[in-house]
């Protein structure tokens, strides 16, 4: 095999697969805390795209690493709000268990 | 990058290895608090692999923000909601096991097929800026991502502000009719679910 570099698409199956994990997880589990785990897994997926193709199309710009700074402000706040709302769901009913979340139903 | 080729390729498998596997002990282990570290490596391994990308700047920040604040965040969630529960069995839960399994398996193979076929136009890597890009960051947050910038500020602000209320205890000190100082503590064991179980 003879490369210059790692090719872009290398990155991109690792953020793809990455991408499924996360969604496996929040389709799968029960824990409301791993629920919340997964999404950050995606956000992770979804900043490792935006940083490969930031470097390999844009390296001159580098406008995906301002996104990704971005991304990741926004996933901080969207953890202490959503870790907020379990606390207090907790408080409430007594369990973490998403299958007892459903007063929305109908 | 400065450093050689196959340094590189061997980096990015052990990093790429450590994030899918250290993914799926996050997804599939049974302890809570094992996934909550792991989840921890995981965010260290996108750091290197950030590193591996020319961007010092946000593999700092990621293991700043991530493994520094999120992560601490989610363990503390876990101490505080930390109970042996006998979860409800439920009925279909072989059918939705494979029903999930197989929409995220399409999904990945069409992303794959995406990344495999297209032909990205790969700009010249004569153009990289390579380790100036902390500088570049700092001029775009300051020049045409400002407003992006400031808007984020107030974001964290309402969404701290919006935690403490939500996260925050309704502790009276005194009771409504008599007016007379309650035992804090019986409050906390009396309360009873606020919301009726549906089922």
């Amino acid at each position: 095999m003879n490369l210059e570099s790692i090719p872009l698409q290398a990155f991109l199956i690792v953020s793809s697969a990455l991408f499924c994990i996360g969604i496996w997880g929040l389709l799968n589990s029960r824990n409301a805390v791993r629920v919340l785990m997964s999404i950050e897994l995606m956000l992770n997926a979804v900043n490792i795209n935006l940083m490969a193709f930031s470097s390999y199309i844009d390296n001159n710009l580098i406008q995906g690493q301002v996104f990704t700074i971005f991304v990741i402000t926004v996933a901080a706040a969207e953890a202490a709000v959503g870790l907020a709302i379990l606390l207090s769901l907790y408080r409430n009913r007594v369990t973490v268990d998403m299958e007892s979340f459903n007063l929305l139903k109908w | 990058m400065s450093i050689a080729i196959t340094t590189q390729f061997i980096c990015f498998t052990v990093l790429s290895l450590v994030v899918i596997i250290g993914a799926l002990g996050v997804v599939l282990l049974e302890s809570i608090v094992y996934s909550a570290f792991l989840l921890g490596g995981v965010f260290m391994s996108v750091a290197g692999l950030y590193l591996l990308l020319n961007a010092s700047f946000v593999a700092a920040a990621q293991v700043l923000v991530y493994v520094g604040a999120v992560n601490v965040l989610i363990i503390f969630a876990i101490m505080l909601v930390n109970k042996k529960e006998d979860l409800k069995p439920i009925n279909d839960i072989k059918s939705r096991r494979v029903i999930s399994t197989l929409i995220c398996l399409t999904l990945l193979s069409l992303l794959v097929r995406v990344d495999l076929t297209n032909v990205w136009s790969l700009s010249s890597p004569q153009n990289s800026i390579g380790e100036e890009s902390t500088i570049r960051i700092g001029e775009h947050l300051f020049s045409d991502y400002l407003l992006p910038f400031e808007v984020a500020s107030v974001l964290l602000l309402m969404a701290m502000i919006g935690a403490i209320v939500l996260a925050r205890r309704d502790v009276m000190s005194k009771d409504i009719s008599t007016g007379l100082p309650v035992d804090q503590e019986l409050i906390e064991k009396s309360s009873e679910p606020l919301l009726t179980n549906k089922n």
